[in-house]
């Protein structure tokens, strides 16, 4: 069972089960989302930007252990968090799921507990579709999320 | 009836660790844990026969079919026709020129769509699908009403997976052209009954056809009896090669239907100014098509055919009961799909669990199943799910292989419990 709790950590068990900033806040300013056709997750970001800090970041979805807990751990490591900081977080962190950098950047935090992820090549899009997303919401407009 | 006519009447028992030994793959391991293989409705396993047809094939007698006036043309072609009588015993069809060979379940679909739709649709008439559907059953009318105007309809399902023949009635009115419904539901097992919707279809003036993907493998089936006018067998799921399938039409009606596809095979007398097709089924079949599998499928039809349709029905049926029942026992385990007629595919969720955290849990245990929404969408959509857990038996499959699917399943509780 050893290897198998490597995917699953107790950490991303946990924030599976109680995921931290979940929910759609009551104002709107910055979204996106995300959608896996191949297994039908889905998550929404919301993003409040203020000088160019993650000011406030929260998340919606439905999906695997993996992908729940990547949201909501992703949203804790961004916030407070530059854009420029938070874009280059994905960086690492995709380099960590897919194997490319051998040991988790000292950076990524507890986000390092992902690095089981690159032994299961076909939930590696779990662990980033949230972070495609909020690259996604970093890049959406506030006026284009008045359809609201 | 004489000594020997009874003695071949006289069925042997049905000896699944003799079945086991004939499909090679069984025999491997995946992270040293022995193979327990749940997944046949996505695909099944090929047993060594159709292995060594198609080696034998590659190797001894091929060349391409119905062109040569050599030898080995003459064999192959000889053996790819055998093949179509071969697929004309196991449905029960009349002749065997009502066979079409096609690269699977899909293509015979897209056929039908495709050939028989804009000759004798046109807007406003409606097609009635039925909310089991496969995609594959799905998509290519939507194309066709992309085309002509037509209008699709779906007979729902109630909260057991079953069709409510009720409404089926309702839906039927006189613009009904034409049923196209599963012999088997991909995702809930069940399996809806194919001869009375047929009966009620042609009593509207309508034609049915059967997507039989699921059923060949599992139920005898005869589609004389039926009387539907299509019947869809893709190959891979029953213990042939993938790339290779079947449809089969009523003679009268692929006689009336247009080319499908245009090219070499299913011409008569080719010029610029007009081009002379074929007779049925050479007409359906333009291009060199997967000649080897095709030969390959046959010798899976005759394995499935010598275990006894029936007698594989009856194993399946008591796998399943097993299962339903051993599953039940979980508590944390809710089977989706309860109709009464079912087929050996059970569909279930472990509490909030995801199905995708199930899989790869139970695949480290070497149990592989098909999690997710099984290309059924709108079924997932009318049962409030977006995706299931779904264990698939086969000829292959034992009490065994369901206890390691439930220990695999225990082995999730405590993760996530």
């Amino acid at each position: 069972m050893s290897d198998l709790r490597d995917l699953y950590q107790e950490v991303i068990v946990d924030h599976s089960k109680r995921p931290r900033n979940f929910g759609k806040p009551a104002d709107v300013h910055q979204h996106a989302d995300g959608h896996n056709p191949l297994c039908g997750d889905t998550v929404t970001v919301y993003l409040t930007v203020e000088g160019g800090k993650v000011a406030d970041v929260s998340f919606e979805g439905r999906g695997c252990a993996i992908s729940m807990a990547s949201a909501s751990l992703m949203t804790e490591a961004v916030k407070g968090k530059t854009v420029a900081e938070a874009r280059a977080m994905f960086e690492h962190f995709h380099r960590l799921v897919t194997g490319k950098d051998e040991f988790p950047d000292d950076a990524l935090d507890k986000l390092a507990v992902f690095e089981g992820v690159r032994d299961y090549p076909v939930r590696v899009k779990c662990a980033t579709l949230p972070w495609h997303t909020l690259v996604a919401a970093l890049e959406s407009r506030a006026e284009a999320v008045s359809t609201e | 009836m004489n000594a020997v006519a009874a003695a071949s009447k006289i069925k042997r028992p049905f000896d699944v660790a003799r079945i086991r030994a004939d499909f090679p793959i069984l025999s491997r391991t995946i992270y040293d844990k022995p193979l327990v293989f749940l997944d046949s409705a996505a695909s099944a396993q090929k047993p060594r026969t159709v292995i060594d047809v198609l080696s034998r094939t590659y190797e001894n007698e091929y060349a391409n079919i119905h062109r040569g006036v050599y030898y080995l043309s003459q064999k192959t072609t000889d053996a790819f026709e055998a093949a179509r009588e071969t697929a004309r015993r196991l449905l029960n069809a009349r002749e065997t020129r009502e066979i079409v060979f096609v690269r699977g379940g899909t293509e015979a679909i897209n056929l039908v769509a495709q050939s028989w739709g804009p000759t004798n649709l046109k807007a406003g008439d409606e097609v009635v699908l039925t909310e089991l559907e496969h995609h594959s059953n799905i998509v290519p009318w939507q194309l066709l009403r992309d085309r002509t105007g037509i209008v699709i309809r779906a007979i729902p399902v109630d909260e057991t997976g079953a069709l409510d023949l009720g409404a089926y009635a309702k839906i039927l009115n006189p613009r009904t052209k034409l049923v196209a419904v599963t012999h088997c539901s991909n995702v809930t097992g069940t399996v809806p009954p194919v001869k009375e919707i047929t009966r009620m279809a042609h009593a509207q003036g309508a034609l049915v056809l059967v997507d039989g993907c699921q059923s060949a493998p599992r139920l005898t089936v005869d589609v004389q009896d039926l009387d539907c006018d299509f019947y869809v067998v893709t190959g891979h799921k029953l213990y042939g090669p993938s790339g290779t399938g079947f449809l089969y039409g009523k003679g009268e009606l692929l006689d009336a239907m247009p080319p499908y596809q245009g090219g070499g095979g299913m011409i008569r007398r080719v010029s610029f100014e007009k081009t002379e097709y074929a007779e049925v089924p050479h007409r359906f079949e333009a291009g060199t098509p997967n000649i080897a599998g095709t030969i390959g499928l046959a010798a899976a039809m005759d394995y499935v055919m010598d275990l006894g349709l029936d007698a594989i029905e009856r194993h399946e049926a008591k796998v399943l009961d097993y299962a339903h029942k051993r599953l039940s026992e979980i508590n944390s385990v809710r089977i989706v799909g309860t109709a009464k007629e079912k087929a050996s595919i059970l569909s279930f969720n472990i509490g909030e669990v995801h199905p995708h955290d199930v899989g790869t849990i139970l695949d480290r245990e070497g149990v592989a199943v098909r999690v997710g929404h099984h290309c059924a969408q709108p079924l997932m959509d009318k049962l409030g799910l977006v995706a299931t857990v779904r264990a698939s038996f086969g000829v292959y499959n034992t009490m065994e292989d369901v206890d390691a699917l439930c220990a695999a399943v225990q082995k999730v509780q405590r993760f996530f419990g």
